[in-house]
């Protein structure tokens, strides 16, 4: 077993984390964006409060929630502590710095990720967390089909929170970093595993641009129409 | 021309060090290191101590002469070593700050000259294939496909300057490491030793204290060799390769 030790905590295998663990959070995402288009649904939230019920409460998507939120802390932890050993291993710095090649988001991905995390923080905050342990969400057992058992009614809280324009911002600022991580995460998760070839390496760049646009984008959309709803 | 010139001055390497200003009258045809020559000779008819930078072939193969000039490993000429870039690429009257490389693997020995010795270190762990000396062996007597062989060669031509590892802001050699692990694996004299050779290396790497990669691909644009990161995905194929594959 010391060759498995030896490879997660060498340097390469550190960063081979980093890749798997982002790239799992980069799937989650297109999931999680049309789930939430339900939002705007015009339906007084009833397909969205179901398609939440239906989330929380399925054991398979439960277990791969579990995994999620492991994979989240793991990524975050893990890429705080790359960050640490890789200023170290720079020591001092540079009077002049007039580097070639160097994005501002591939140099800043440890910071964006802290914006991030803070950002997801105030966000299962105020959603996931008033809904799972707390009372302060009502309940609907109206919806036909759903007679009796009790759908929590996180529609109205999530309109509630969008209808302030402080948290619409707070919410553009964190689907703004996420774009910046993506632009390099996305291309980058991929040359740390070793896939850099000239015949597929400007596909993933391209899915890449395209992805860090257009799914933060569709995020972005959600709470400024609700907001001028 | 004129150039005023910051020079980073380091006495040895517990000395916290500090920059100084000199002026220096130089011409477009002199190479970087000529107008520090010119630099030290003033320095030396004014009885003060000269700047030490390192240089040796001064034909832009050996790798020696690595300084970071206004913020560039080898100066602002890409595809050039600091030997090989000359004055005329600079206007009179230019501020030029002159630093050594930077990175807590590479320390200062004293003003612009940095000890590289974990870059040997990194090579004896394996960058080396191999074989019984005797007669040099037939030219052709191994086939190799012409595409791998330049291949190969890319990767060869690092001088193990250490630029990739000065301009990166983890100050990570993969980029030094890479091409080596390729110019040798690539090859079928070196295939036979690939797997162990990777293992070493990269151990070797991590215990000299060098940062990891973020590929950001500030080492490719500044590497005098035009190096790709290309390399880099090869090691960490051949990383994971090795940790998974191979017979121990």
């Amino acid at each position: 077993m010391k060759w498995i030790i030896n490879f997660l905590f060498s340097s390469i295998g550190k960063k081979i984390i980093m890749s798997l663990t982002g790239l799992f959070l980069i799937s989650f995402l297109p999931v999680h964006l049309l789930g939430n288009f339900q939002l705007m649904a015009g339906d007084g939230g009833e397909a969205f409060n179901t398609y939440a019920y239906f989330m929380t409460n399925n054991p398979l998507i439960k277990f791969t929630s579990y995994g999620l939120y492991f994979f989240i802390l793991l990524h975050a932890v893990q890429g705080i502590m790359i960050a640490i050993k890789n200023k170290s291993a720079k020591g001092s710095n540079y009077k002049v710095s007039t580097y070639k090649n160097k994005t501002w988001a591939s140099n800043n991905m440890a910071f964006l990720g802290i914006l991030i995390f803070a950002f997801l923080c105030i966000h299962m905050g105020d959603f996931w967390f008033k809904m799972k342990f707390t009372s302060q969400i009502a309940m609907i057992d109206t919806y036909p089909g759903y007679e009796g058992i009790g759908v929590k009614d996180l529609y109205t809280r999530v309109a509630a929170a969008f209808s302030q324009l402080w948290i619409v911002i707070v919410y553009l600022i964190g689907l703004l970093a996420l774009g910046f991580h993506l632009v390099h995460g996305f291309s980058s998760a991929f040359q740390t595993l070793g896939l850099n070839h000239k015949k597929y390496t400007p596909l993933i760049k391209g899915l890449g641009y395209a992805y860090s646009v257009l799914i933060p984008l569709g995020f972005a959309i959600i709470p400024i129409w609700m907001y001028f709803k | 021309m004129k150039l005023n010139l910051k020079i980073w001055r380091q006495k040895n390497s517990n000395d916290k060090g500090h920059y100084e200003a000199h002026s220096v009258e130089a011409t477009g045809d002199m190479s970087f290191l000529e107008m520090m020559d010119v630099l030290n000779e003033q320095l030396i008819n004014d009885k003060k101590e000269p700047v030490a930078f390192e240089h040796d072939c001064r034909e832009g193969i050996c790798g020696s002469c690595n300084m970071v000039i206004n913020g560039q490993p080898h100066g602002p000429q890409s595809g050039t070593t600091t030997c090989q870039l000359h004055m005329r690429h600079f206007k009179d009257g230019d501020d030029i700050v002159i630093e050594p490389a930077r990175a807590a693997a590479f320390p200062v020995i004293k003003d612009l000259v940095v000890d590289r010795s974990s870059f040997d270190d990194i090579i004896q762990a394996g960058g080396y294939i191999s074989v019984n000396t005797g007669q040099a062996p037939d030219g052709n007597s191994i086939p190799i496909e012409k595409d791998m062989a330049m291949q190969a060669f890319d990767a060869a031509t690092c001088i193990g300057c250490g630029a990739c590892v000065a301009a990166c802001p983890n100050g990570s050699a993969m980029l030094f490491t890479s091409a080596k692990v390729a110019h040798l694996g690539l090859l079928p004299q070196g295939k036979v030793e690939h797997t162990r050779r990777v293992q070493s290396m990269v151990a070797t790497m991590d215990k000299e204290g060098f940062g990891m990669c973020s590929n950001i691909g500030a080492c490719e644009a500044e590497c005098p060799k035009g190096i790709s990161i290309e390399n880099i995905a090869m090691l960490n194929r051949s990383y994971i390769a090795s940790v998974f594959g191979g017979q121990k």
